[in-house]
Parts: C-alpha cells; structure tokens; sequence
C-alpha cells in the first residue's frame, strides 16, 4: 500500500512542477462547473491546447496519436498537481476522455489521422449525440434514422437530447438506426456528425442554474459520407457501450465531486458552525464518504494500472460522487444560511447536482448492472418478448 | 502507486479466514446469549501469532502495520469472533511506544499475557475518568473508573490512559490483579464480547513515556480496529441477503430480481467497499504518514461501523420474518452491529474525530 511515485514517476512529477512554474500563471482557475462565457471557454481551450503540447492532455493516450503514452499513474499525478496549483485541466473531457479512446477502439485509420490531433489540442471539441427524447436508460431504443443512399453516403433524420458542449462542438459521436427491419440492438451504427452540416441544428437548453450547458440537436435530412460510420455499420451497440464505459469512469473519477478541501475551508471560517456538534458531526460522515470514494478510486487506477479493465463495480464511484456530493453541498449551505444559495461556491452546485445524478447512466440502471453483474442477482423482470432476451445480453456484456 | 493488498497480505487475510473456520464461532455466540461462557479463541489467535501482530521483532512480535492487523480483525468480523484483540492490540502497541518493561513486551507479543485498553481520557465533551497523581517513587497512583471497557475481564495487564489532576494526558500500566484494581464484568448485548468495569482506588501502576499523541494514537487504532472487525460482518452479512434473494421465490421469481431488493443490496455493498477503501487508507497512513492516521482510523470506524449498522438490519429485511428470529443467524450480526458502533465513544465520536482533524489542519 503506497502512493510513492517511481523514480520516473518522480522525474515526470518535478518537470510537471517546473513546467507548472512557467505556465501556471497563464492557466483558468480550477472550478467544479465549467465555465459558460464565450471568453472563459477560449481561454479554457486554449490552455488544452499548452497542456496537450507539453504531454499533460491525453497523458494516457498513444504517441502516434499526439499522446504522452504515459501510464494511469502519471495521468494522476497530472490530475494532483493541476488540483494543487488550483488550475484548471482538459476543457473537453467528452473528447479527450470519451470520444478519443473509442475512434481508437472503433474508428478508421483515416478517422483517426483526420480527429485526433485537433481533438485533444481542443481546436475542435466534440459532443456525444446518444440519448433523445424516447431513448434514455433504454438507448438501445433510439429512432433518430440513418439511411443508406444509393452513391453510398447516409441520410439522417431525428432529434438528440441532452447533448452537453453541443454548442461548442465541431463534431459529435451520434448513435443511429441504421437497420430497422432488424432485431433493435443489431441495427445500430455508430457516426461522425460534422456539427456544421447543413441541416443541424442545435438548440440549447438552460438548466436548474439557468445556464445551457447542454442542448437539444436536431437533425434533418443530414447528408453523412461513407467514411463516417465508427465501426461496421449494425454494429453501433458495441462502440456505444465501449464508450458508457469510458464515460462511467469519468463521472466517478473524483472530477465532478464536491471538494472537501472548499468545504472544510468555509466551515473552519466560521466560528459558530466550526463548535457547532450537529455540524461537525455531519462534517464528520460526508468528509468520510468523500475521503472513501478518493481511495476507492485509488484502488480502481491500481487495477488499470496493472492493466485489468475495472468491471462494473466503477459504477459504485459513479453513485457516491453524487451521494456525497450531496451531502456536502447541502452541509456547506445549510452552514451558510440562505445567502449561501445564491453564492458562487455553493449555489451552483445546488443547482447543477441533480443533473449529474442522470449523466453517465441513472443511479437507478447502474444499481441494476451492479446487482446482476456483481453479485450476481436474477435479471429485472421484463416482457416475454423477443428484444428483452437481447437486452439481458447486452446488460451482461456492459 | 500501489494502492491494493500485496500477496503476503492476502495470504495472511485468508490464513486467518481458515484459523477461524473450523471453530464454529457463531454456534458460541448464540450459546453465549443463553448464558453459556463462549471458548477462548485466544487460543487460536496466539497460534496464530495475532496478540504480536504489531510489536517489534526485538520483543518476538512480527513488527506488521495496522493494516495485517485489520486483516485479521476482518476475518474475525465475518464469522464473528472475538479474539480480544480489541483490547489487546492497542494496548500493546501502546506499552511499546511508552517503552514499557521488556518482559511484559515479550509475553504480551507471544500472548502469554493479555492486554486491555482502558481509555479514561477525556473524550468530546465528557471529561476523564481516571486521575493520576505521583506516587513519589516514579510510580503513579491511579483513581477513577472506567465502563465498558473491551476485554478487561481477565486481562492480565491493564493500560490506562488518563489525567493528572492539571489535565495533562498520561498512561500508564498496572497488572490486573494489582492491589487497588478491581475489574467488573459488564453484561453485553452481544454476549460473544468480554466488557468490564475498570476501577481504580489509588493503584499503583508504572508511567509509559508516551505523549498525549501516543494515547490517542492507541484510541484512533482501537476504532481502525473496530471499524475493520465491522467490515468484516457488513460483507459477511451482505453474502447472506444476497444468497437468500437468489433463492427465494415470491410472485413467480427470485426476489434478488426486483429492484426493490436489488438496490438495497448494492448500497450494502457500495457502502462495505467504501469502507475497505478506507481500511487501506488507514493502513498506508500508520505505516507512512502518522499525522494522517487518526483523521483516516476514524473515517473507517464511522464508515464500517454504519456499513454494519445498515448491512445488518437490511438484511433482516430482505430476510423477511426468518430473519427477525432466535435461530437465524441475521440477529447475531445485528445484535454485533447495535454494539460495536456505541463502543469506543461510538460512531458519533468517531465522526467528531474526523471534522476535528480536518478542522485543525484548515488554514
């Protein structure tokens, strides 16, 4: 049991730090929320693109394809020392995290050549157009078509929901029918969706803060070349789900919880919730659950870097960042009072927790996948119809 | 960064699962709460070597780290054996830091002699119980009581951890058949442990060089200890819901299949695998970085210790009426899960200990 680096864990570190020292004062603050002004994201793209030139945006990422080739531990030790200095990391997170791995998983060589670069250097960012309006926990079920024409290229019609940086993006990575005289899970191909094509339109849509981080897409009469398929065509169900993977991992990665440093910071200035036993007994149990899912996801990077794919058991980090989050938030405003509602800090956190309980797969699907597929309880009961055998597989095989 | 159980670990975790397996530890707890004595399993844990896990080679310990030590207090959370080591292990650890007489260090690492804690510091808002004043001799004469003291009934060595009448924290330790000491046994609501009443009337007993950092030290390993024991019983409990929903039918199917049931038993397991992250935690921070010892020993007692708390009565849940009686084994884990998460100041303490570790590091 150790976090001592190696010794070239520790060079990587110390030149981390002297390149820190140079660039650090060029770099957005860290924040929970990403940042909605067209000036604030410019400058969050941009200082991707410095970390990507010096190796610290796709660290794990092969050097063929602009990456560090670096290992977990060293994605980590980017990842502290970015918290440490209070600067921000990689913008899109969709691509460098998500999208990336799965074109390298899926795509084409020349998909690979075309994307890649630009995407971790966040010139162009990327979206992931998967659920819509009747296609949520149940993806498998979406509508949005794509026909095959006569020339070769395809034909799509349909709408996406909830699409974050759709509004920021140049491409997105769209699941569609492309079969559907077949059974719902075979008739799937995974796109490229140029987002400037003619007849995309995006539309955002605010949120509980009343920002628009993500957006509806709609998609009519889109004319997509042959070379856009990800993957075999009727083959989309497998890229979908090696990319939930990649996006379950994220979610649950720490990234997008609560910091306990902040919230013992704003209950230690306060003389009164500081010796206040009720606080401080609550204080006591979110900070345990925060520190549990910090070293549970210390246990998951050991299995990765010892080369396992962590199962889905990675969901558990999934459901205490939200739990826990939770329950800080709510501890630090209800330590503020009411003022502490409408505060930088806190308040949009309020208002930005409940959609992240959604994002990356509801709490209620992953407890479903974790039941059946770690401890191994029966399925959910589900219609005697042909599709649920299908539905049951692929559970399995998530 | 290696942060997972090494092989040697492993191997001693499942040694100690093995140890345990043949002594048919849950039949005695239930006898016990008919009133039968339960058998020393202090037995096997000294053939085991447990009572030296963490004592230096130089008294015949095997000089190990907090972690092999909740290792082994896992293993006997799940099948709910009471070794003793509760009591003895900080104890020990205790007397060893304070540079205690080198017999007592021997016979305690090989387990010829057993030890007990008896913690009378203050604790939150609770003043101590025991006052030491200087015997003029070197010696100190211990006054107070303690309750509910985790395996003080036949300890032979008992330290005490305490004031002066200045409200400067000593310890000190004392053989349990000293003149002046006298040891109660408690009744427990889960008989399978051994709780006593420690009074102390002026008694004699020999100051360990240990500073008040030291005393708790033994307190934050009591409950890492207690909290990893906990553990234990929450999966232990967790594989018997599971088992029981894979099986039994109602409407049709098996109940596992229902959300209803399903959901419940992954937040029993989301919460024992939270905890065993902070066992590990725990573990690193004794061996490599003391300071952050008693901030992550008290997130295990409160995370394994409500880990239990909710596995055991879940699971008397999904158990349906079966599991709300005398014979079914659910009510043993319960009656272990109501206990252990009062004792030791309780899980209320524990989280207590954690805000006010990270308070006082705040800037």
């Amino acid at each position: 049991m150790d976090f001592e680096d190696t010794a070239g864990q520790a060079r990587f570190r110390s030149e981390l730090r002297r390149w820190l020292d140079l660039h650090a004062a060029a770099a957005p603050e860290r924040r929970v929320l990403a940042p909605s002004d067209p000036d604030a994201v410019a400058r969050h793209r941009a200082w991707q693109a410095r970390l990507a030139e010096a190796g610290y945006a796709g660290v794990t990422w092969p050097v063929e394809h602009g990456g560090a080739g670096r290992g977990a531990a060293e994605r980590l030790i980017v990842d502290q020392e970015l918290e440490a200095r209070g600067v921000a990391g990689v913008f899109d997170f969709i691509g460098v995290d998500m999208v990336g791995p799965t074109l390298m998983a899926h795509g084409t060589a020349a998909q690979l050549a075309r994307h890649l670069r630009p995407l971790l250097r966040a010139d162009e960012m990327w979206c992931q157009l998967f659920s819509e309006p009747g296609a949520g926990s149940d993806l498998a079920s979406v509508r949005t078509q794509a026909r095959l024409q006569p020339d070769g290229d395809w034909l799509v019609d349909g709408q996406k929901v909830w699409t974050t940086n759709a509004h920021h993006a140049s491409f997105g990575i769209m699941l569609a029918r492309s079969d559907p005289s077949v059974s719902r899970h075979r008739g799937l191909t995974m796109f490229v969706v140029p987002m400037d094509a003619a007849g995309v339109e995006v539309r955002p849509l605010r949120q509980i803060s009343g920002e628009a981080e993500f957006n509806e897409v709609f998609l009519t009469g889109v004319r997509l070349g042959a070379d856009s398929p990800v993957g075999t065509p009727g083959e989309g169900w497998g890229v979908a789900l090696t990319m939930l993977g990649f996006e379950r991992l994220i979610v649950g990665s720490g990234l997008h919880a609560a910091r306990l440093d902040q919230l013992v910071a704003s209950i230690a200035a306060d003389g009164a919730s500081r010796d206040d036993p009720v606080i401080r007994g609550r204080l006591g149990r979110v900070a345990t659950e925060l520190l549990a899912l910090r070293h549970f996801n210390y246990r998951l990077l050991t299995e990765i870097e010892g080369g396992r794919v962590p199962g889905p058991e990675a969901g558990l980090a999934k459901i205490t960042t939200v739990l826990a989050s939770f329950a800080a938030v709510q501890l630090a405003v209800d330590a503020g009072g009411p003022e502490a509602l409408l505060g930088d800090e806190w308040g949009h956190q309020v208002s930005a927790l409940p959609g992240l309980r959604s994002a990356g797969g509801t709490e209620e699907i992953l407890r479903n996948v974790i039941g059946e597929r770690v401890l191994g309880l029966p399925p959910e009961p589900r219609l005697p119809h042909p599709v649920a055998e299908e539905m049951r597989g692929a559970l399995r095989a998530l | 960064m290696h942060f997972a159980l090494s092989e040697e670990q492993t191997l001693l975790r499942d040694a100690a699962v093995q140890a345990l397996a043949r002594r048919h530890t849950l039949r005695s707890v239930r006898d016990a709460l008919d009133g039968t004595a339960p058998p020393s399993l202090w037995a096997t844990a000294t053939e085991a070597g447990w009572p030296g896990i963490l004592s230096g080679e130089d008294a015949g310990g095997a000089g190990l780290g907090a972690l092999e030590a909740m290792l082994v207090l896992e293993a006997c959370g799940r099948v709910l054996a009471d070794a003793r080591l509760l009591g003895h292990l900080p104890a020990a650890s205790l007397l060893e830091r304070g540079g205690g007489d080198a017999t007592v260090r021997t016979g305690l690492a090989s387990g010829r002699l057993r030890a007990a804690l008896a913690d009378a510091m203050a604790c939150g808002r609770r003043p101590a119980t025991v006052i030491a004043r200087s015997g003029g001799d070197g010696s100190l004469h211990l006054t107070g009581a303690a309750g509910q003291v985790l395996d003080a009934p036949g300890a032979d060595v008992l330290v005490v951890c305490c004031e002066t009448p200045g409200g400067a924290s000593v310890a000190a330790w004392l053989r349990g058949d000293a003149a002046g000491v006298s040891v109660e046994p408690c009744p427990a609501y889960d008989a399978s442990r051994s709780l006593g009443r420690v009074r102390l009337d002026g008694a004699a007993a020999t100051p360990l060089d240990a500073t008040a950092g030291d005393a708790l030290a033994a307190r934050h390993l009591q409950r890492a200890l207690l909290g990893a024991e906990s553990l234990g019983a929450a999966e232990s409990s967790l594989h018997r819901a599971r088992d029981h929903a894979r099986e039994r039918v109602a409407f049709g199917r098996p109940i596992g299949s229902y959300q209803a049931i399903k959901h419940k038993l992954v937040e029993i397991l989301r919460r024992v695998e939270n905890a065993r992250s902070l066992t590990y935690y725990a573990g690193w921070a004794w061996q490599r970085r003391a300071a952050e010892f008693a901030l992550a020993a008290n997130a295990v007692a409160v995370s394994a210790t409500d880990a239990l708390d909710f596995a055991a009565r879940e699971t008397i849940f999904v158990l349906g009426g079966l599991g709300a009686t005398w014979e079914h084994d659910a009510s043993l884990y319960y009656r272990r899960a109501e206990l252990s998460r009062r004792l030791g100041g309780g899980a209320d303490a524990a989280a207590d200990a954690v805000a006010e570790e990270l308070l006082a590091a705040a800037p």
